[in-house]
């Protein structure tokens, strides 16, 4: 047993060192920093993604075939760790983690060729067309409904929750296809145009005040039934199987510790009388707290990557547990950073794009996205699964009834 | 003992739920304060003799509490107890009389300007300075927090007359104008929606008879107290308002062709929620009826242990609130997160649970 990377890895870390250093410029690294959404802003997350792409990392999760870059589980992890701690933006996980996949897997061979570039060019925003206004946790009971007319389904429903939707050209759905006596049965997997006529948008503010959500319309929206990915009916397993690579998959801890030092480094800036209040036994006994809880995260998500690369199934306890413990460690951050603001914990900038301000905010610009990122991050213990959705799932496994 | 109201304590809560509820129907609605000011509010805690009603912090805490539940906006509690009572416990009587009957009728608004960067909650930092200069002082320095201040006519200041900017004696309490020349105030949004300023002193004359008290701090310490006990109050209207909600909608929100609230992990949750309402009202009568002890240390304790139990179980009941509500929950849409929004601004303001934590295990006498 050993915890310690190869000498090829480590090769392979000092390359990805000196490409973050040549690439990841600073601008774009104060927009990332700067973003206090759930996911990054479109403009700077789609900069990054064409930078990769020309250095031939767009998709660091794909096989080559695909065009991506057929990195062992080893690499893909150390990519992690270093474009984390470098504070490289997160790219939108819409395609490459979620629509991709799925293609890859079900799709026919013209939508491989067609979308998967694509997404690795960052040409198609996609966004998820799951959640409705009455199907949310029970999601297979979701009513909006495309209905076969020639060669094209006509769609009639509402999606909500949309992230990004007003910034997506192309959305993949589930849609009711037929009613069957068990309402998994009758779903289809749908890529959908956004400019397709009778597709309206209306944005939904999040509560840190960010404009992420939308709920989607579908007024008689007419779809090419060659836009199916997998057979009619199928859409159930094949939306299932995005879930669980929304779910595992991900190695968190890099950002989970990227954000614990960013915090450090503004507790750094804050004092309690003539101390840093980095200094202060407060600070340090939460700093640690969540330091030990991330050392946990990261020990397990190592397992997980060192048993799949034995070839073993980690199960889907596995998955579930390292969205849920992400999920409140980062909240558990997110609190932690607006404890170090103190009194400036109160001061609220509504502007938006942090980034690109008119004025001098009247706290540290480092200081400006704690409180709505401490507000936003309610949402991690909500989308894909929540919270209590994921201890029904390891409960079932454990349990075993 | 008797731990009931009395009628017109009755009275009191149900003229303030009703008045707040029925501006919460209607967004925008006339300005809050002058309604505060005609109800009686505003004068509520003041003496007598200045204008007031001369009522506790018992009576502040019933209006605090209807605040909580329905979500008022406002800085009654810092411009009424913290201000208002500084002036109160402090003023001569040309300065109460210049100032109080204003704040009840709500013409004069006042605005306590004491927390500075890096005072972390240590009541005693003061960095501002106080400088003789003939009859009068100059201020120079820098306030922030100023609740209200956006709004305030007169600022109720604080500044170092002598000593360290940690030293206990020394510290003076004036009375500022919002126009004096030297004064900027820099006007800012809170994520509660109340309203604070930046304020700052460069080269600010003000007369001898701007000067309340020359060594403010064992006042400003009490009415940060009686402040602190009138926000645990607020805190369990919000704790009822936001559990309640939140049992409503898992009612009538259906998944899995059942509501919500079948579902026995959110039952134990909700059981939980209520337990910690029940908790932070019993902790928060204690707390108002501490807030005037004669002994500071044991009413500081008794203040400090109250704000330590409701606020974290503020602060776990607000996050319950919106995590129950799921999507609905994490939107600007529904006011659920709007219950969120004023815990963490009340910790931002006097300090979260542990630092109160760590205020009452330092204020603990043992046994030797
Ligand atoms: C910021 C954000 C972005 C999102 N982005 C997208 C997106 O891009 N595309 C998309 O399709 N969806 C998206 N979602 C939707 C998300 O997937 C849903 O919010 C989630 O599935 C929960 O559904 P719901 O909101 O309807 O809550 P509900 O299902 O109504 O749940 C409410 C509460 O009840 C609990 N609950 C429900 N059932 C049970 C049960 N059986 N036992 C115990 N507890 C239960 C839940 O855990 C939750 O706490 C997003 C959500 C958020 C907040």
């Amino acid at each position: 047993m050993d915890l310690t990377f190869t000498a090829e890895e480590r090769a392979f870390r000092d390359e990805v060192r000196a490409f973050l250093n040549e690439k990841l410029t600073p601008d774009l690294k104060r927009a990332h920093h700067l973003t206090p959404s759930v996911f990054s802003d479109p403009p700077v997350g789609n900069r990054w993604q064409k930078i990769l792409h020309a250095q031939g990392w767009a998709a660091p999760l794909w096989p080559k075939e695909y065009g991506g870059t057929g990195w062992s589980l080893a690499q893909r992890y150390i990519w992690e760790i270093e474009s984390a701690a470098a504070g490289a933006p997160s790219v939108t996980p819409m395609g490459l983690r979620m629509v991709g996949p799925v293609i890859m897997k079900f799709g026919t061979q013209a939508q491989k060729d067609y979308y998967l570039p694509r997404i690795c060019a960052a040409e198609d925003y996609w966004c998820q067309g799951y959640s409705e206004p009455g199907s949310g946790s029970d999601l297979a009971s979701l009513k909006t409904r495309a209905v076969r007319d020639g060669d094209h389904y006509v769609i009639n429903g509402s999606k909500i929750w949309t992230t990004h939707a007003h910034h997506a050209n192309m959305m993949f759905a589930l849609v009711r296809t037929s009613d069957e006596p068990k309402k998994q049965d009758g779903i289809s997997f749908i890529l959908i145009d956004m400019k397709t006529p009778g597709i309206s948008v209306r944005p939904i503010l999040t509560i840190g005040g960010d404009h992420e959500t939308n709920q989607v319309f579908f007024d008689d929206v007419r779809v090419p039934v060659e836009n199916r990915v997998g057979a009619e009916g199928q859409g159930w397993a094949t939306g299932k199987y995005l879930l669980e690579f929304e779910r595992g998959g991900a190695m968190t801890s890099g950002r989970l510790r990227a954000i614990l030092a960013d915090i450090e480094k503004l507790a750094s800036t804050y004092r309690d009388g003539e101390k840093a209040y980095a200094a202060t036994e407060t600070f340090a006994l939460r700093r640690s707290q969540a330091e030990i809880d991330i050392d946990a995260l990261e020990m397990t998500e190592l397992r997980i990557m060192s048993s799949l690369q034995s070839g073993q199934n980690p199960g889907s306890v596995s998955s579930s547990l390292a969205k849920l413990r992400n999920s409140e460690i980062k909240q558990s951050l997110t609190a932690l950073a607006v404890d170090v603001l103190g009194q400036d914990g109160l001061y609220w900038e509504g502007h938006r794009p942090l980034y690109e301000m008119n004025a001098e905010p009247g706290i540290p610009e480092d200081a400006l996205t704690a409180l709505p990122e401490y507000l936003n991050s309610r949402a991690y213990t909500i989308f894909g699964g929540t919270s209590e959705v994921q201890r029904d799932i390891i409960a079932k496994v454990v349990i075993g009834m | 003992m008797d731990l009931s109201y009395s009628d017109e304590q009755r009275l009191l809560g149900e003229s303030a739920n009703n008045l707040l509820a029925a501006r919460a129907q209607k967004p925008g609605a006339a300005d809050l304060w002058k309604e505060m000011a005609d109800m009686g509010w505003l004068a509520l805690p003041l003496p007598e003799s200045d204008g007031g009603l001369g009522q506790g912090i018992v009576d502040v805490g019933i209006v605090t509490e209807a605040m909580g539940r329905h979500r008022a906006r406002s800085n009654y509690v810092a411009g009424v107890v913290l201000a208002g009572g500084l002036v109160a416990a402090l003023g001569n009587d040309a300065q109460r009389a210049a100032l109080l009957p204003g704040l009840a009728d709500g013409s004069l608004r006042l605005a306590l300007a004491h927390a500075e960067e890096g005072a972390r909650y240590n009541l005693a930092h003061v960095a501002v300075t106080a400088k003789k200069s003939g009859a009068g002082y100059v201020l120079d320095g820098r306030k922030v927090a100023v609740l209200g201040g956006d709004v305030a006519d007169r600022f109720i200041l604080s500044a170092r007359i002598s000593g360290g900017t940690r030293d206990a004696g020394g510290i003076g309490l004036f009375v500022v104008a919002k126009d004096a020349r030297g004064v900027t105030v820099d006007g800012h949004a809170t994520v509660d929606g109340a309203g604070a300023a930046r304020v700052t002193l460069a080269g600010v004359e003000v007369r001898a008879d701007a000067l309340l008290s020359d060594n403010a701090l064992a006042a400003i310490e009490q009415a940060y107290d009686r402040a602190t006990a009138a926000f645990c109050s607020e805190l369990v209207g919000l704790m009822e308002a936001a559990t309640k909600a939140t049992i409503e909608y898992t009612k009538i929100r259906i998944q899995f062709g059942k509501p919500l609230a079948v579902n026995q992990a959110l039952r134990h949750r909700m059981a939980d929620m209520s337990i910690a309402c029940e908790e932070a009202r019993s902790m928060a009568l204690r707390a108002a009826l501490h807030a005037d002890d004669e002994d500071a240390r044991s009413r500081s304790r008794a203040i400090a242990g109250a704000w330590a139990k409701v606020s974290r179980s503020a602060r776990f009941v607000a996050e319950q609130a919106i995590q129950l509500h799921g999507g609905m929950g994490v939107t600007n849409e529904l006011e659920i997160g709007g219950y969120l929004k004023r815990v963490v601004a009340l910790d931002a303001i006097i300090g979260g649970p542990d630092l109160h934590l760590r205020r009452h295990a330092a204020l603990t006498q043992h046994a030797a």
